[in-house]
């Protein structure tokens, strides 16, 4: 046998389709997904240069950034409406399936790649959005790409790329009681900054990861790119093919063993060697709140906001996030209070999220002066949320129940943070403005926004004890 | 695409670590479908006033930074999303080069594909020119050819994959140059034992 190989090499020498001395290496991808935001001039750049999509069949398409999740018809914005017309145009001409705003599979694309089974172990995806390293969770080696590479994907099925390094995130341990798996991905980020994982794809591995759901382990890897990562994924295992049977799109009986088969083979081999490696401690790691303007600015939820002037780097980035988030040095977070609070994206906007958010807000009533806003990430998790009544316990307690979309995420569409308020959020990036402009976000896992809205500011989601699952 | 082999310009120094895509063009301006006339929302939230008028705290808008081509800024420029229509609003501003210590993966090849030049250079170094720019009207000149920076006074060599300098220098279509290698994509599809997605062959 050859020597030990991690997964990411095993994904990379099965794609590789030419390689030359002092180029990049031309990538095989097998799965593009495409949404309406970084399309639009890259089937623009097709048609002017007469050229045709070479894979239709490989190109899967959704609308989801600028989708209304009220009032789903009326588009008030022209330009939002017009770049959905584009997406609509575009499909048709060269031929690629769309799921559309009023179509049953609708969603982020995040959250309907993994639903259908499109996503597969071992499978090179990419798709013109930084978050597609969510894909990773089953082990493929799933990466964001600019809207040039789009239009070079859609002409040749591939990508010139140079084999990435590996960085392994070891996470031993268990988590504890109350602490998530997007607390464990800030705790990452928060320990090792915004950067630590550029030009390299992470691994997650370790106890702590393998006792994560598959839909623990995509929000792990959604926020790999949060790290400045190029991918973050996991090697598959008994928990990745139990979730893939019965997918729409993955194949069935003796196909399905075989092809399980395959994808178990992928994982890393024991002995492979990574460029990099870190270790963290599950047990370590408790509720997490960013407060500042990058998700490494976070701390536990019984933490302060730091004070800049016992701190030697970056003392202006941490005054001037301060500032603009409104908060003071050494205040304690759970003293801050929220004005809205947003369970979606396609960090957390999957049924399970939701499940665990509305265990906390059962019977519960949602703060006066708070805005409570629920947006599953995609139809299907609507659908399956209200055949279990997670609607009715939302929307009892004074939260709204919207459709699928990224919505407040990043608020192209009319879910807007308004400015100088503040926003308890599920999603994964509280830049400036990102939220609307002048919003202020602060990142969390569902059952902390849960129960944020609830009381009104920041509170450890553990003392909802009885609730919270082990 | 427009080659670039020299490049002489004024220098405008962003002392900002983690300048994020949102921050270099906000998502309100994203719904376009066109590539071109990004350059005027540039940094938007930091160069105006709700009101639109500009924003006097921000170096930008200082007018001896006018008719700048060289962007120097901190540590993990470009972070955050994907989204092109940040080297497109660089690039449509009037900058060629954008010089920094280190550079977000995504936005360091999307600069290739629009005749930017992205420059990592040790971060000693990067503080030099941007004290040197925040100073006085400081202009350098950018030789791709023989990768080096050079300002009159001092000359600092940086480094690029050959792959990236022949782009740019070329002014390529990679797209046209993908399409030469059509026959070995061809036999790769064929021979791609791997595992089939149903409804996709
Ligand atoms: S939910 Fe947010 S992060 Fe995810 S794809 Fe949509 S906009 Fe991007």
């Amino acid at each position: 046998m050859s020597h030990p190989k991690t997964i990411v090499e095993k994904i990379w020498d099965q794609h590789v389709v030419h390689e030359e001395e002092g180029k990049p290496n031309l990538l095989y991808i097998d799965l593009h997904l495409i949404h309406e935001v970084t399309s639009p001039q890259a089937f623009e750049g097709l048609r002017m240069a007469g050229r045709k999509v070479r894979r239709p069949d490989r190109t899967y398409a959704t609308m989801d950034h600028n989708v209304p999740t009220i009032h789903r018809n009326i588009i008030k914005d022209e330009v939002s409406k017009k770049q959905m017309e584009t997406l609509k145009t575009n499909c048709e001409e060269f031929g690629v399936r769309l799921a559309d705003i009023n179509h049953p599979d609708q969603g982020i694309v995040h959250v309907i790649g993994p639903e259908l089974g499109l996503t597969q172990p071992g499978k090179t995806i990419v798709c013109g959005d930084s978050h597609t390293s969510t894909h990773g969770a089953f082990g493929a080696l799933a990466f964001g790409i600019g809207t040039s590479e789009v239009e070079h994907v859609l002409a040749t099925q591939s990508l010139w790329q140079a084999p990435p390094k590996t960085l392994q995130v070891n996470v031993d341990g268990v988590l504890g009681t109350g602490v998530t798996a997007k607390d464990l991905i800030l705790a990452i980020i928060g320990k090792y900054g915004v950067r630590f994982g550029t030009g390299h794809v992470i691994e997650y591995t370790g106890e702590a990861v393998r006792n994560l759901s598959m839909e623990e382990r995509m929000t792990v890897c959604n926020m790999s790119i949060e790290a400045g990562a190029r991918a973050g994924l996991i090697s598959p295992d008994a928990t990745t093919i139990d979730y893939m049977r019965g997918k729409r799109y993955v194949p069935e009986g003796k196909d399905f063993d075989e092809a399980a088969e395959q994808w178990l083979a992928l994982a890393s081999d024991e002995g492979a060697e990574y460029d990099q490696t870190l270790t963290i401690h599950a047990d370590e790691i408790e509720p997490q709140v960013t407060w500042g303007t990058n998700p490494s600015q976070c701390v536990p939820v019984g933490g302060r906001v730091p004070d800049p002037d016992s701190i030697e780097e970056d003392r202006d980035g941490i005054e001037r996030a301060i500032e603009y988030m409104g908060l003071e040095a050494n205040q304690s977070i759970e003293s801050i209070p929220v004005e809205h609070v947003f369970i979606g994206s396609c960090t957390n906007s999957r049924l399970s999220d939701l499940r665990k958010a509305a265990e906390i807000v059962r019977g519960g009533r949602v703060h006066e002066g708070v805005r409570a806003l629920v947006v599953p990430g995609s139809k299907s998790v609507k659908d399956a949320a209200e055949a279990e009544g997670l609607d009715t316990i939302f929307l009892t307690a004074g939260f709204e129940w919207r459709d699928a979309g990224c919505s407040m995420c990043l608020a192209m569409n009319d879910d807007i943070v308004p400015p100088g308020e503040r926003c308890a959020s599920t999603s994964n990036r509280n830049f400036e403005g990102r939220q609307g402009n002048g919003a202020r976000t602060h990142l969390v896992s569902p059952e902390m926004a849960a129960a944020a809205a609830l009381e009104g500011h920041f509170v450890d989601v553990r003392k909802y004890a009885s609730t919270v699952g082990g | 695409m427009e080659p670039i082999k020299q490049h002489r310009g004024l220098v405008y120094p962003l002392d900002r670590s983690n300048v994020d895509t949102d921050q270099i063009i906000p998502k309100q301006f994203l719904k376009r479908i066109e590539r071109q006339g990004f350059g005027q929302f540039l940094f938007y939230n930091w160069r105006f006033n709700e009101d639109g008028t500009l924003r006097e705290d921000f170096s930008l808008n200082d007018p001896k930074y006018d008719g700048a081509s060289v962007l120097v800024g901190g540590e993990n420029f470009g972070c955050g999303s994907s989204r092109e229509h940040a080297p497109w609003a660089i690039q449509d501003y009037g900058f060629k080069v954008v010089i920094a210590p280190s550079f977000a993966d995504i936005f360091y090849n999307n600069c290739f594909k629009n005749g930017i030049l992205p420059i990592q250079l040790p971060k000693p170094v990067v503080d030099q020119l941007m004290e040197k720019a925040t100073k006085e009207k400081y202009e350098v000149k950018v030789d791709l050819e023989k990768q080096i920076i050079d300002d009159g006074d001092l000359e600092v060599s940086f480094d690029i994959q050959s792959y990236h300098k022949e782009m740019l220098l070329n002014g390529w279509d990679e797209i046209a140059v993908t399409l030469t290698y059509e026959d070995k994509i061809d036999q790769y599809e064929k021979q791609n034992k791997g595992v089939k997605t149903l409804g996709i062959s």
